[in-house]
Formats: structure tokens, sequence, C-alpha cells
């Protein structure tokens, strides 16, 4: 059992981490070419040359081209309208039109955001080229560029942002889960029975309880933050000693609700079950994979009672932007509260008198 | 020559919903006797055990157990009993050696105490070799010898038996029984429910309960005369036919 607990997650983590990616490559992009002018293929060129774009083939009419949409073996099409290029020339403007499949809302939009850049990077170059080609039009040449810096991960490095998350999250399923199943195990052996006609304290048979999930919750800490490091090169700016003292307090948080539940299950099913509801609805809405800030309001209110959410949110803070105590104090204390209720109510509910 | 009572119960009672399982009994334990407590299935007998041994609440009534109240000072009739489930309760995936160790420090046993201890009971128990054995591994036989040794770590006062030889072969019966009269003769009182009655002639008094009541209480020899019966088989019979 030993070498499952710690092996799994760690599996995890590596498989996780590499395929929990919110950046959209490989798009299988085609195109329409009308035209088939020097502009036209230039601009096909531009996506040839982006990394982000497979480009799978060219259709003849468009016709062809949405069929392949619709069998899923494209995922955009540009189509480039006949006389293009004399109408950039003599008119100075002209239409594209591009579809793109939308069954992931998320990654259409990126995908049009990528596909609207390569096309401005475009009309740039050309007006540049068509004022020269044509000073007595006057057309001025759109020399504003937008150059985003961004700050914590400036190369937007996903795995950076999603490494300390994911970790976060098998740190808490892990401990969750094992203690959860504790007691109600004991209590399907009979063992808890012999340990109630002991003299042995509420306070102390949970401490015996919590400590062992206590220390192992660290340890897989340990070996994922080595992981983070080691293999994803995850920055540690903060101060590391800053997320253990976190996660500390915070694994008493998760224990205490898996301890609640194990007093409150008669079998290792229903603790099994219970713990399950919760840990679905703690990741889903612990920011972890998607921002609370778009969450609804009511929703936005449900992830304050949620521990993952402080988790999530400090260790990015201390990784990636090198937060102190004091900046975290306010989450930190909020767990420190969690944790006294939590492992209050445990030792309250856990019953040696029926 | 007067007896000292070690547990008295007075109009003790549990009821869950409607159901009374244990119907306002009363009776005494004397301090080194060995004490059946009999009943057929569903009779009420875990139920009344579990209230002496302060994991079950009475609905009403009172019991002191070691002069103790069950109600009230719970933990104290805790640290005076020792206690062996018909369902073996020691940890299967801990060794002999290390559920010695964890039983006998809950009691509040000393390091030296618990070596001590552990090497007494183990030479008892002729369990020399099997001593880091996982308790799971054991043949049930061990076990519940075993399990009726750990209740005894702490020296109790009392110890409860709850259908200690089921599905045991009848030497390890046998030898059981040895153990039990070994440690009543220490002056322990030993508080037994059994199925088998054969075991309740060798105690000093036996009850029989019926439909959560005491139907009967004395030793076996007076209970066989009472009945005009020859054994306590036919005794037992004879008091539960009379319910249907």
């Amino acid at each position: 059992m030993l070498p499952i607990i710690f092996v799994l997650p760690m599996v995890q983590l590596l498989i996780l981490s590499n395929a929990a990616s919110f950046e959209i490559k490989n798009i299988k992009f085609s195109y329409v070419d009308n035209d088939h002018s020097a502009a036209s293929r230039e601009l096909i060129s531009k996506f040839e040359a982006s990394q982000y774009f497979n480009i799978i083939e060219s259709f003849s009419s468009k016709k062809e081209a949405d069929f392949q949409m619709q069998t899923g073996k494209v995922d955009a099409i540009l189509e480039i309208p006949n006389h293009f290029e004399r109408d950039l020339i003599t008119e100075n403007f002209t239409n594209l039109s591009v579809s793109i499949n939308a069954i992931d809302g998320a990654a259409a939009g990126v995908e049009s955001v990528y596909i609207s850049q390569i096309i401005n990077g475009f009309n740039q170059k050309i007006q540049t080229q068509l004022y020269q080609y044509n000073e007595a039009s006057y057309i001025q040449p759109l020399n504003i560029v937008t150059i985003p810096s961004f700050w914590y991960n400036n190369t937007l490095n996903y795995k950076t942002f999603m490494v300390p998350g994911i970790l976060v999250l098998l740190v808490t399923m892990l401990t969750l889960f094992l203690s959860s199943m504790n007691i109600v195990r004991e209590k399907e052996m009979g063992t808890l029975e012999q340990i109630n006609v002991t003299p042995i304290q509420k306070y102390q048979f949970i401490i015996g309880k919590l400590f062992p999930f206590w220390v192992l919750g660290l340890v897989i800490l340990t070996v994922g933050l080595i992981i983070a490091i080691a293999v994803f090169s995850v920055p540690v700016l903060g101060n590391i000693g800053l997320i253990y003292f976190f996660t500390s307090v915070y694994l008493l948080v998760i224990l205490g609700i898996g301890l609640i539940i194990s007093n409150h299950s008669d079998t290792q099913q229903q603790a099994m079950f219970i713990a399950w509801f919760f840990s679905v609805i703690f990741i889903l809405m612990s920011g972890l994979f998607t921002p609370i800030e778009s969450m609804p309001q009511w929703a936005q209110n449900v992830t304050f009672l949620n521990p993952i959410r402080y988790f999530v949110e400090i260790i990015r803070m201390v990784m990636l932007k090198g937060a102190n105590f004091s900046d975290i104090s306010r989450p930190f204390f909020i767990v420190v509260f969690y944790a006294f209720a939590l492992n209050w109510i445990a030792v309250w509910s856990y019953r040696k008198v029926n | 020559m007067t007896k000292e009572k070690i547990i008295a119960v007075q109009n003790l009672s549990k009821q869950f919903g409607n159901f009374i399982a244990v119907n306002s009994i009363s009776f005494e334990v004397y301090k080194g006797e060995i004490f059946g407590f009999l009943g057929a299935n569903g009779a009420g007998k875990t139920t009344a055990m579990k209230m002496l041994i302060g994991i079950s609440k009475p609905t009403s009534g009172e019991a002191l157990v070691a002069g103790f109240d069950v109600k009230t000072n719970t933990e104290m009739v805790k640290r005076s009993i020792g206690y062996m489930s018909q369902k073996f309760s020691m940890y299967d995936d801990l060794t002999i050696k290390e559920n010695i160790t964890f039983f006998g420090g809950i009691y509040g046993l000393s390091r030296n105490q618990i070596k001590e201890k552990t090497e007494k009971l183990v030479s008892q128990l002729e369990l020399e070799d099997a001593v880091d054995k996982l308790v799971g591994s054991l043949p049930l036989g061990w076990k519940q010898k075993l399990s009726f040794s750990v209740a005894l770590l702490h020296e109790p006062k009392i110890v409860f038996l709850d259908e200690p030889t089921g599905g045991v072969d009848p030497i390890t019966r046998r030898q059981f029984w040895e153990m039990i009269y070994a440690e009543a003769d220490k002056g322990t009182t030993i508080f037994v429910t059994t199925h088998y009655m054969d075991e309740a002639e060798y105690c000093d008094r036996v009850s029989i309960m019926v439909e959560g009541s005491i139907e009967a209480l004395d030793t076996p020899k007076n209970l066989k005369k009472k009945y005009n019966v020859a054994s306590m088989n036919d005794v037992f019979l004879k008091l539960a036919r009379n319910v249907e």
C-alpha cells in the first residue's frame, strides 16, 4: 500500500501536468484560395510559418472545406476571395472569411485570436507596401503595435501555472480519501469497538488518526515540489518554508473533513461516496482549472468555503509571485479557523458511546 | 463470608425506538466469580453487556461496575475492565508484539511493563516463534487466546467476554476455559456470554435472559434442581420454550 500511495500521485503529477494544457496548438487549418495571387500566397505562408497551425490542405471550394469541417478533419477554414490582391491595390479594402469549429468554445476563441493576429500582421505589411507603391494615395501605415508584458509568468508557460495547482489537488485528494476511509474501516473490522472500551480520550484518538496522514501529506508535497522544480522547472520565488507552514495547517482542515466523513459513515462505500462528492466540488470550484473571477457571484461566494481555493491561491502566489507572509495572511487565518472548527467537530462527532 | 459486589445492576433498560432490547434487568456479580450470561440470539445479552462496558447508554436504570456508575463515570469503568468481543478485534495488520504494545500503551502501561508483559504472555501462550507475525495470519483459536490475554494486560478487575469461544475447536475451548479459571483464581471477575451449554456448567452462577428479561439466575446445580432436569441444556430449552 505505501509504495502505491507515493508512486501513483507522482505519476499523476507527471502525466496531468503535461496533459492539462490550456495552450491551443496543432490547429487543423485549411484554406480556400480563390485568388491564387502573390498576396494570397504570402498570407498563407504566414500561417504555414506559425507553430500553432498545421496546414491540413487547401480546398478548391468552400463547400468542400465545409464538408471537411463537418467530418472533423479541420478546425478552421480561411477563405480568400476572388480579386483579393486586385481589391487591395485598387480599393485598399477587401474581406476575408474565417470559419472556426466552436464545439469547444474556449479553444475557438483562442484560435480566432491567433488567426486575427496573423491577418493583422499581414495587413500592416501590406499597408506599408501600398504606401511605397502608391504614394499618391496618401495611405498612412498603421504603426501602433502592442507588446504585452506578462507578469509573474512572462513566457505564459502553462506548466508554471498548472503544476503547483495539480500538486495541491493530489495532496488534497490523497489525504482526504485516506482519512475518510480510516475510522469507518475500523468500524467495519470491529477494532473501533475495542478502542471504545478502552479509557482512551477522544482527542487522543483523533490526533492518533490525524498524525500519520499529516506526515504523509507533507511527504507527498515534498516529492511533488521536487518534481515541480526538477522536471517542470517551476520557479519558486517565495519562501518554500511558507508553503510548508501553510500546508501543515491546510492538511489539518482536509484531514478534519475526512475524519468527520468517516465518523458519520457506516461503511467504507458510503465514506468513499461522500469524499468523492466533496472532492469534485472542491476541485471544480477551486480556481484550479477555471478562474474564480469568471464564476457567477453565488458560486464565487461558495468558493470562500472551499479550502482548496486558498491552497491553490497561496501556492501560486508564493511560488510564482514571491508572496510573503503578510500577503497571504488573510487566506492563512481563514484556513487556521477552518482547521480548528473542523477538528473540533471531528472530535465531537466521534462517539465512544451510542 | 460476605461477598464483595463488583457489578450491581438495578432496573437497567435499553430501548431502540419501540423495541425494548433490555427490559429492566437487575442482578449482582461478586468479586472473583465466573458469571455466565446466557440467552438465545437476540435475547439482549450483547446490548446489556455493551451498557455495562460503557459503549451504549442505558435508557433507564442504574449500573455500577467496579464501583463506578456506567452513565456518569464511564471512563473510570473502562479503566477497570477488560473486554473481548465476539468479533475478533485486534489489528490484523499489526504483529502480535505490535498489538500488545498498542493496547498496553492505550491503558497507560510503561515501556518496561509492556516489555515484561509481552514476554510473559508470549511464553504462556507458547507464541515465541510467532511474535513478529501478523495477527491476521494466526488461526482463530490462537487469536482468541491472544485476544483474551490482551484484554487482561492492564490487570482489570472484571473482564467481559462476549461469546469468546465461538467457532473454535473443542481442544482450544478447553484450553480457553483453563485460562479463564486461572484468571478467576487470581481474583479477577469473569463475565462471560456463551451459547455452549457445557460451558455454562463451568460457571459459578449463570443468568438466563429471555426476550430482554432475566428469567433465571442461580448456580448451575440449583437451576438443574429447580427445573428438575439433568443438564444446563435442558434448563435453557425449558426456559426458552416457555416463551414460544
